[in-house]
């Protein structure tokens, strides 16, 4: 086993054995105590039964007595019920979007890695600027154009519009347009870093070889920025699926509920929900799953090449 | 025309023109808020001339990031938090990539593949799962600044963990070798070899978790504890709504400020400590995995 022969000699030329575990051990220890049991409790509340008398959720922390009556419910209410229209909502919010952001964001990050030029430090900087200014920020300052009286409203008028509409009022398409607006930049910068690696000589090759500009494109830029696209999708799309603030806050009507609004409201705004909270929360992990997995591999990769 | 159908991308003019709209698009939303954050009168749509009575106003009138208590506070917590969390989250982060590029053991494996999980764990579950805990299990913990620097650390320390471990990689066991090889102790070699080499990825960290912290709104909320813990995009978000004087739009413009200072401070040290080591890149990257 050359790993372990490798670590024997490591801990010979440096420190003890037990040196290194030391030194990860609070960072470990924080964690167990403050990610991994904070994370069983979500299980634990969910499959836990309510407290009769002070009505609130009573935690079952022994997997072997876990009720899953109120998981039940909340099943039940997603297949044929008022959550099954919540959870479609939500994805095809989360797809339109991340379309968009794709259709909209790749030829931004194209642009700025390849064809910017002289002026591409500034280019850069100016699609950075986002992520120093706070998401809330970001959608107050919508809230400040679409609200009745605000600019947009003002410019409508001035070309002569009548019936000014009310955009906050729970539309589809704006609490999409904030979606879009707030996570784009972060769809963005993995892209143009994907696309900056591209070795210049790859393409230059592709044109010696005949192809021309459109067709390096098609068949070479485009394949090799693959891990680009699915890495950004999967950046936005995580925070996305679990997005309350954005429908919230350009919305608020019942209308454009995501699934992140029905745990906001079970969690924080009741007290004696906390199992259907809970439950609500298994639920959405079930959604994003998948994309999980994939950027947990992604990070391990890029650390395995990293490390050599 | 054909030559764009050809060539749809590859056209001078398409490229540029789309990307100056995004730009326009992304940023002149917010320069607007900014502008009206300097508006004399109250509306934040009609522009009345300058002034910067939502910055500093009088002690009367008690309307200004400065004399209003609720966006004041707002203020206070979110420093209070962001440093707090920076001092705590980065050291353990630290010693946590150290001793995760190092260790072989058995126990060594699951806990990397722990500390990668909160990087890809969407903000809400997070939230939902601390408030569970704090709840439920650990009652000593009340809500309020306690559990949401509890859950900020908590958050934080992953990214410290990659910033760091590049910067490990980067450097290899080379120049701890040598200086042993010429009679240094391991904990010597540590302290004046490899700490020294981490300064540019130590500097990152620092500005990084800062800038999360502050930047958090997702966890804040769900840890908030009463009016006193309420920091500032939790206060953006419950006043947005609430056809609010354009103080709100101050705090969040004070807010920006503060990021953009302690992410130029940080560059500006990564930029003296990290002279030639070629880590821009691993820094974008970085900086790409930021979720709000």
């Amino acid at each position: 086993m050359p790993t372990n022969l490798q670590g024997g000699e490591y801990d010979v030329v440096g420190q003890r054995r037990f040196v290194w575990p030391s030194f990860a051990l609070p960072g470990v220890l924080w964690l167990v105590a403050l990610f991994l049991v904070p994370f069983y409790a979500i299980f634990a509340v969910a499959m836990g039964r309510t407290d009769p008398i002070f009505n609130r959720p009573q935690p079952e922390w022994n997997p072997f007595y876990w009720d899953t009556a109120v998981f039940g419910e909340v099943l039940g209410d997603l297949f044929g019920g008022q959550l099954g229209v919540i959870a479609l909502r939500t994805l095809g919010y989360v797809f339109v979007a991340s379309f968009l952001c794709l259709l909209i964001g790749y030829p931004v990050a194209y642009f700025v890695s390849r064809k910017a030029g002289r002026w591409r430090w500034l280019w850069l900087l100016l699609i950075l600027a986002p992520f120093w200014i706070n998401y809330l920020m970001r959608m107050m300052s919508w809230v400040n154009l679409l609200s009745p009286d605000g600019q947009v409203n003002q410019f409508l008028a001035t070309i002569g519009v009548e019936n000014l509409p009310d955009w906050l009022a729970g539309h589809n398409y704006v609490v999409i347009l904030g979606l879009v607006y707030g996570y784009i930049p972060f769809f963005i910068l993995p892209l143009f870093a994907s696309l900056d690696r591209i070795d210049e000589a790859t393409l230059e090759a592709s044109r010696d070889l005949g192809a021309g500009s459109f067709s390096t494109f098609w068949r070479v830029t485009l394949p090799l920025s693959k891990n680009g696209v699915l890495g950004g999708l999967v950046i936005i799309m995580l925070p996305m699926f679990g997005d309350y603030y954005t429908p919230t806050l350009l919305s608020g009507s019942p209308r454009t509920r995501m699934l992140g609004n029905t745990i906001d409201q079970f969690i924080n705004q009741t007290t004696s929900q906390g199992a259907v909270g809970a439950a609500l929360t298994i639920v959405l992990m079930v959604f994003v799953a998948g994309l999980m997995l994939y950027y947990l591999r992604t990070i391990n990769q890029a650390t395995r090449a990293a490390r050599e | 025309m054909r030559s764009f159908l050809s060539n749809p991308w590859n056209k001078p003019r398409t490229l540029p023109l789309v990307t100056a709209m995004y730009i326009l698009w992304s940023i002149v939303p917010v320069i607007i808020a900014i502008r009206f954050s300097f508006n004399a009168g109250r509306s934040r749509s009609t522009w009345q001339g300058f002034s910067t009575r939502w910055y500093l106003g009088t002690p009367e009138a008690a309307e200004s990031v400065l004399y209003d208590p609720s966006l004041r506070f707002a203020l206070n917590q979110s420093l209070k938090l962001a440093l707090l969390t920076m001092l705590v989250a980065t050291p353990i982060g630290i010693a946590l990539a150290i001793g995760l590029a190092r260790w072989r053991g058995r126990l060594a494996k699951p806990s990397n593949f722990l500390m990668l999980f909160p990087l890809v764990t969407p903000e809400i579950v997070m939230g939902v799962a601390l408030f569970l805990v704090f709840d439920n299990l650990y009652d000593f913990v009340t809500f309020g600044t306690m559990a949401q620097f509890l859950g900020h650390v908590t958050f934080s320390i992953s990214f410290v963990v990659i910033i760091v471990r590049g910067r490990l990689f980067a450097i290899g066991r080379d120049y701890e070798e040598a200086a042993m090889d010429l009679g240094a102790s391991p904990s010597q070699a540590m302290r004046r070899v490899l700490f020294p080499l981490l300064m540019p990825a130590i500097f990152a960290s620092l500005a990084i978790v800062f800038a999360i912290s502050i930047d958090d709104f997702v966890i804040s909320q769900f840890l908030v504890g009463g009016a006193d813990s309420v920091t500032i995009p939790v206060r953006l978000y419950s006043g947005a709504r609430l056809a609010p004087p354009p103080s709100l739009n101050a705090l969040a413009t004070v807010l920006m400020v503060v990021t953009i200072g302690a992410v130029t401070l940080g560059g500006l040290a990564l930029k003296v400590f990290g002279r030639k080591s070629g880590d821009d890149e691993s820094a974008l990257e970085t900086i790409g995995r930021f979720e709000i």
